[in-house]
């Protein structure tokens, strides 16, 4: 049977047909037969599982994997290395569930002490590792079974492959993982620091994929806050090994797996950002990543045409989150990231492509761009943008609507030509629903996109928002649990209740229901920015010529004001004092009325004491209010 | 397989080595004509020193000593003596504009003692440099002839614009014109082009101070380009500038490229001679391929344009910032992988058959007959010499190479009775080889003098007379320069002669290394045979006839604990007057055929054997290392083979040689991965 399915997958299905599979199985589970038959059978197995994946299915069916597991607990080394050989290939397969492996809780430490039986024990047991170590639930359970201290000292085994095998699994261990980074910069191989054997495999000598597996565990070292971004060895070794990794000598495989290790890696400092940005024309090399599949390779070979297809996505989506990466801080950087050849028509089409993945890039791409001011004014007006991030924000998933909604707020700002068509195209409607989303951030940037687009807007744009909105929906925005929420929507509040005939028009129309949602919020128990946006928005309703009466009429507004404006925080003083000097501005109607009946409460009395106050500008504000008093 | 494999690498193979220490050697050589006199001048000097210095620092005490003996003039005279003299050296020092540098020019003519010790700080600091360049360019660079192609070590002075200033060693360079337009830019060349050799060439700039505008340019340039340019406007000329970031390939207007650099970066510029490109770094950080296509020979280039602008310069003075052995490695794999995927023919067969033919002839011409025959049979090839006359030449060569030279000239006498006559050349090499092989004990005739057990260093009677006399009766008849040189150093040096005649007995530990040298090539076939040969034949000496019977160990245990002529008086006297022998063939080979300068180094170099106590351990001691014996068992052997009518090289060293020239013809040629490529790393 071993010499006759050896490298011939016709006659392994067959085999799988006839039943071999519980035949095997059994023999192999009879410790009557002898060790020669078991190990052989455990031979012929792993002889099977290096078929197709329909032949891994059929056997995890028939439980290979707790009759291998237990024939690992035999004491002969030869046939526990063929029961490996065969857990190896099975597990590697992307269609064994990886939780078959943690169900027994002493498989694991068994597994631990067979690791340094020998040279196989050693490659196959770290490679089951590696591919079965893929959520932090998982990586505990290594880690809690030392697995760090047992598969360190691999790395300076002689053998290429059990060295390899080893650092895979420190990448995996290691991936968004604080407990195993901290404790990965202290261990110790040889006397050697680990992050010194990392620096080690990147050397260029080092064979291809030990370079780019040991760039990526020290970036996500790096990134748990293990190793610092200034350390030498991330930006002098591991960012230039991974520039190496995206260039044109790469296969497509390691340049994708290089620019989302990069983008990964520089996500959060700028000042790897710089480095990454001039080393080795790095964004202009990426730019190469969208020439797949190129025209040469459709004439000339059917094969490699259909593996650029296949990796066509994978590249532009890891380019263009390379890009984000890049440009998420940097002005010049941006700037450089546009200037490359068609980048903007890239982006566009990406926003449109069929695969998630590249559009998910692509919007992250474009919305790290937008927070160029410069940018926004000319190449993403130019290229009219804002056409395919509507067409992507009416059906996309989840993660994709943050991004491009998020991407979509800066292009609301005041400032954005692109301002005007998206305001035509109905957007309004689109962000209202995206404020009843269930997700939170949907919601914050559905009422921000709202906020920045009310910002100094038309009485037109704002009656619209307030119409689709409707103030039902406004309420139950401001009672969000989500303080960014109740943030925006207070923006927004503020945003719509500027301009006198404005803040009455809206207030004629919606004044109680605003009255009694600033009055919650003020009784309510909220952070000092909350009740400080309140207060603006008092603020702005007492600027109003009709809208002023709303709070002279409610006393117990009054109070409160009163209150703030003796509060110990200076910020929520200032607005209430804003508030107030605002109700008692000469030159209008009525504000002699108004004047005498706060001075009866007793604001005058406070407002002498704030011109006392230390702080200037309240200091200013209190006494252009007593001004008031004083004409 | 025999461990002597290493002496056929023909002259070529020999060379390439030797000639990457040239330098060093020939520093060494002079050395043992100039260190007596330089050696008695140091001594003298610093006794002169420490003489003035204790009659300066004790004419204070002296000073109050002859006050008190109311000796008042005389008193007060010393008693200041300290502090006007400490007051002399502060004003001159305040006058001086660059204290140190200044001094270190003025050098040994000042007289005062701090001074003194300043200079030689500075010169001892500057060896120390100078050291360290040196070791770093020979690792970076180690297939670069030096003697050929010499490495930039600094900007030059002379190749240079008049509004450059250049220090500190003519490292730091300094912009001193007016800088008001463009045609005040101004440039520097290193003192030579990048050799090709080098593979992959590196340099580093620091900028010290961006001056003004920071108009500073860095790159390469050919020779006789305009100086008054910076690197990169002229054909020719590349360059990077700091001011904008941008590279300018041979014209006046840039390209966008990298960041732009100012006051404290650290500029790097390598150039890839392999594939002609060049890039550069800033801090560290590779920004990428600027160049391409570039010619060959260019010079390490900088410019400035600005008042203020200060840039330093380091060539390998200092570590690099940015990792070039990094990059140095992976081209290094590239090339040999290169070599590795040569496609080899499509007639597979005719590969191996000429392989086999190689070794064949190769185990042939160095006589491991029994190997030779053995292979032969088992590939089925003919063996073109008859078996007695390989085992003659087995004998002979087994001979010198175990040192016994007197034992084998006689063999060789007997064996090939005209050989010797007609190459007289040849019979001078193997006596010199002789009289070395005497000094180290080694030699039959002194063998039997000197017996195996050395006496101890007590028991050995010192007598001058009988070492010096013979040494100075043959002075007397010297006529070469060279000869009287070593004379002299006798002369110069009696109690270096004393010492060494005194205290013949040496305790130097290390033993001399057997060098094993294997081609891959033979290895790999051998390892076909299973009949045993191969195994045998690992000891090296024991294939073929035994009926000498040397034992090797037995002689190497002798040499452990050296001594003169294995430590025997009357060895020693043996010896001698085989110098005198020696001595008298050579002239007399003067007088019949005319100078030979390769003949008066040779002997030159032994004679100069018995000027140190410790031979072994001398400059000249590489003589006596048994690796030395190989050239001449070869040159014996080659001379052997030729009265036969058979080649007087096995093709296989032929074929090795003719790689080695390969490589240095593409040195020459400007194709850099010669570099990567030494066939020494083929030779394992």
């Amino acid at each position: 049977m071993k010499n006759a399915v050896i490298g011939n997958n016709k006659q392994k299905a067959n085999l799988i047909v006839l039943g071999a599979v519980p035949r095997l199985l059994y023999l192999l589970q009879q410790s009557s037969s002898s060790l020669e038959l078991r190990t052989e059978c455990a031979v012929v197995l792993g002889s099977l599982a290096m078929g197709t994946e329909n032949n891994i299915k059929s056997l995890v069916d028939c439980h290979i994997i707790p009759a291998l597991l237990q024939g690992l607990l035999c004491s002969d080394l030869i046939f526990i290395e063929a029961c490996l050989r065969c857990l190896r290939t099975v597990f590697i397969s992307p269609v064994t569930p990886v939780q078959l492996l943690y169900t027994d809780p002493t498989v694991i430490p068994h597994l631990m002490s067979l690791l340094s039986r020998s040279r196989h024990t050693k490659e196959y047991i770290t490679q089951i590792f590696a591919h079965c170590c893929k959520t932090p639930e998982h990586q505990t359970v290594l880690f809690n079974h030392s697995a760090i201290q047992n598969i360190a000292p691999l790395l300076i085994s002689p053998s290429d492959k059990v060295r390899m095998q080893a650092l895979k699994c420190f990448s995996v261990l290691a991936y968004e993982n604080t407990q195993v980074s901290m404790t990965l910069v202290n261990v110790l191989v040889d006397g050697e620091q680990l992050s010194q054997v990392f620096v080690r495999m990147m050397q260029r000598d080092k064979p291809i994929e030990m370079q780019l597996t040991a760039a990526k565990c020290l970036t996500y070292m790096c990134r748990a806050g293990a190793i610092r971004t200034d350390d030498n060895c991330i930006i002098l070794k591991t960012l230039p090994c991974l520039v190496r990794m995206c260039s044109k000598e790469r296969l497509l495989e390691e340049r994708v797996e290089g620019a989302e290790t990069l983008a990964y890696l520089m996500e959060p400092d700028v000042e790897l950002q710089r480095i990454a940005s001039f080393t080795d024309h790095l964004v202009s090399m990426l730019a190469d990543y969208f020439k797949y599949p190129s025209s040469v390779s459709a004439i000339t070979d059917i094969k490699r045409l259909d593996h650029d297809l296949k990796h066509a996505h994978e590249l532009r989506q890891a380019a263009f989150k390379l890009y984000a990466s890049l440009g998420s801080n940097d002005e010049d950087i941006r700037k450089k990231i546009t200037e490359t050849e068609n980048m903007m028509d890239r982006i566009v089409s990406g926003l449109s492509e069929s695969s998630i993945k590249v559009r998910l890039a692509a919007v992250r791409c474009l919305h790290s761009l937008s927070r160029s001011v410069q940018q926004l004014r000319t190449s993403f007006h130019d290229h009219a943008v804002w056409k395919p991030l509507m067409k992507l924000l009416q059906n996309a998933p989840d993660e994709v609507l943050v991004m491009a909604s998020s991407t979509l707020c800066n292009l609301l700002l005041e400032f954005s030509p692109s301002k005007e068509p998206i305001l035509d195209s109905g957007v309004i409607e689109l962000l209202c629903s995206l404020t009843q989303s269930d997700s939170p951030a949907l919601r914050v940037n559905g009422i921000w996109a709202l906020m920045n687009m009310a910002f100094q807007a038309d009485q037109k744009v704002k009656v619209e928002i307030v119409r689709a909105l409707g103030t039902e929906q406004l309420f139950r925005l401001l009672s969000d649990p989500d303080t960014n929420v109740l943030m925006k929507t207070l923006g927004l509040l503020r945003n719509l209740l500027s301009t006198r005939p404005h803040i009455d028009q809206i207030m004629s129309s919606h004044g109680k229901q605003i009255m009694q949602a600033v009055t919650l919020i003020l009784e309510g128990e909220h952070s000092i920015e909350v009740k400080e946006q309140t207060l603006c928005i008092l603020a702005n309703i007492a600027d109003g010529n009709t809208a002023k009466e709303l709070i002279m009429t409610n006393d117990d507004m009054l109070q409160k004001i009163k209150y703030y404006m003796g509060h110990s925080n200076v910020k929520l003083q200032l607005a209430a004092t804003f508030c107030i000097s605002n109700l008692i501005w000469n030159e209008e109607d009525g504000s002699q009325e108004r004047q005498d009946k706060l001075k009866d409460m007793g604001f005058v009395d406070i407002l002498h004491k704030l011109t006392q106050a230390s702080d200037p500008n309240l200091c200013d504000r209190a006494k252009t209010a007593m001004q008031q008093y004083l004409a | 397989m025999e461990p002597r494999q290493e002496s056929v690498i023909p002259a070529s193979g020999r060379d390439y080595r030797s000639s990457s220490q040239d330098s060093m050697s020939s520093v060494t050589q002079r050395w043992t004509v100039w260190n007596c006199a330089a050696l008695l001048c140091q001594t003298s000097a610093r006794i002169l020193v420490w003489l003035l210095g204790l009659l300066y620092f004790s004419s204070l005490p002296l000073g109050i000593y002859l006050l008190i003996m109311q000796n008042t003039t005389m008193g007060v005279l010393m008693v200041s003596l300290v502090p006007v003299s400490l007051l002399i050296v502060m004003v001159w020092q305040a006058v001086g504009i660059d204290g140190r540098n200044q001094i270190a020019m003025s050098g040994p003519s000042s007289g005062c003692g701090f001074l003194m010790s300043v200079v030689v700080h500075g010169d001892l600091a500057l060896s120390e440099q100078e050291k360290e360049l040196n070791q770093r360019l020979r690792s970076l660079y180690p297939a670069v002839n030096e003697q050929e192609t010499p490495l930039p070590r600094s900007w030059s002075p002379k190749d240079k614009f008049s509004y450059i200033g250049l220090s500190q060693n003519n490292l730091r360079v300094h912009y001193k014109g007016h800088g008001k337009t463009p045609k005040d830019a101004a440039s520097v060349r290193a003192t030579h082009p990048i050799p090709a050799a080098c593979g992959v060439y590196y340099f580093e700039v620091k900028i010290i101070s961006k001056g003004r505008d920071g108009y500073m340019g860095i790159g390469l340039s050919a020779q006789g380009v305009n100086m008054n340019r910076l690197p990169g406007w002229d054909k020719h000329s590349y360059g990077y500038h700091g001011d904008d970031g941008h590279s300018f390939c041979s014209s006046g207007t840039g390209q966008p490229y990298g960041p732009t650099f100012t006051t404290g970066d650290v500029i790097g510029c390598c150039v890839n001679l392999i594939n002609n490109t060049c890039f550069y770094t800033k801090n560290g950080h590779s920004l990428g391929i600027a160049f391409t296509d570039l010619p060959s020979n260019l010079y390490p280039t900088v410019g400035l344009q600005t008042p203020g602008e200060v840039v330093d310069a380091n060539f390998g003075q200092h570590p690099f910032v940015f990792d070039i052995e990094d990059y140095m490695r992976e081209w290094r794999t590239k090339i040999q992988a290169q070599i590795d995927r040569f496609p080899i023919g499509e007639r597979e067969g005719e590969w191996q058959a000429m392989i086999q033919k190689m070794v064949a002839s190769y185990l042939v011409h160095h006589s491991y007959c029994a190997t030779a025959e053995a292979f032969a049979k088992s590939t089925d090839q003919a063996v073109h010499e008859e078996l007695a006359s390989i085992k003659n030449r087995q004998k002979i060569q087994k001979l010198v190479l175990s040192g016994r030279m007197g034992e084998a000239i006689e063999t060789t006498q007997q064996l090939y009775p005209s050989l010797l006559e007609r190459n007289s050349d040849l019979l001078f090499m193997l006596k010199v080889r002789q009289f070395i092989e005497m000094v180290n004990g080694t030699d039959s005739e002194v063998r039997c003098l000197g017996g195996r057990s050395p006496k101890s260093q007590d028991s050995y009677p010192g007598s001058p007379r009988l070492f010096n006399s013979p040494v100075h009766k043959a002075s007397s008849s010297q006529t070469y320069q060279t000869s009287t040189y070593y004379i002299h150093k006798i002369f110069f040096l009696p109690a270096w002669v004393k010492k060494h005649l005194t205290k013949m007995i040496l305790q130097k530990s290390g033993l001399l290394h057997q060098k094993k040298n294997f081609y891959t090539e033979v290895e790999m076939e051998v390892d076909h045979f299973s009949n045993g040969v191969s195994e045998s034949s690992s000891n090296g000496f024991l294939n073929g006839s035994s009926t000498h019977g040397i034992d090797l160990e037995e002689l190497d245990s002798a040499q452990s604990k050296r001594q003169l002529c294995g430590g025997s008086q009357a060895a020693i006297e043996r010896m001698i007057q085989f110098g005198r022998e020696l001595q008298s063939m050579s002239e007399h080979l003067r007088r019949e055929r005319g100078k030979n300068s390769a003949n008066k180094k040779m002997l030159k170099d032994a004679f100069s054997l018995l000027a140190y106590s410790d031979p072994w351990n001398s400059p000249v001691g590489y003589q006596l290392d048994s690796i030395q014996r190989e050239p001449v068992c070869s040159t014996l052997n080659s001379a052997i083979l030729e009265t036969h009518n058979l080649p007087k090289q096995p093709p296989l060293a032929l074929a090795v040689g003719q790689a080695a020239q390969c490589l240095s013809l593409m040195a020459r040629t400007g194709s850099g991965s010669c570099a990567f490529a030494s066939v020494d790393d083929y030779l394992h």
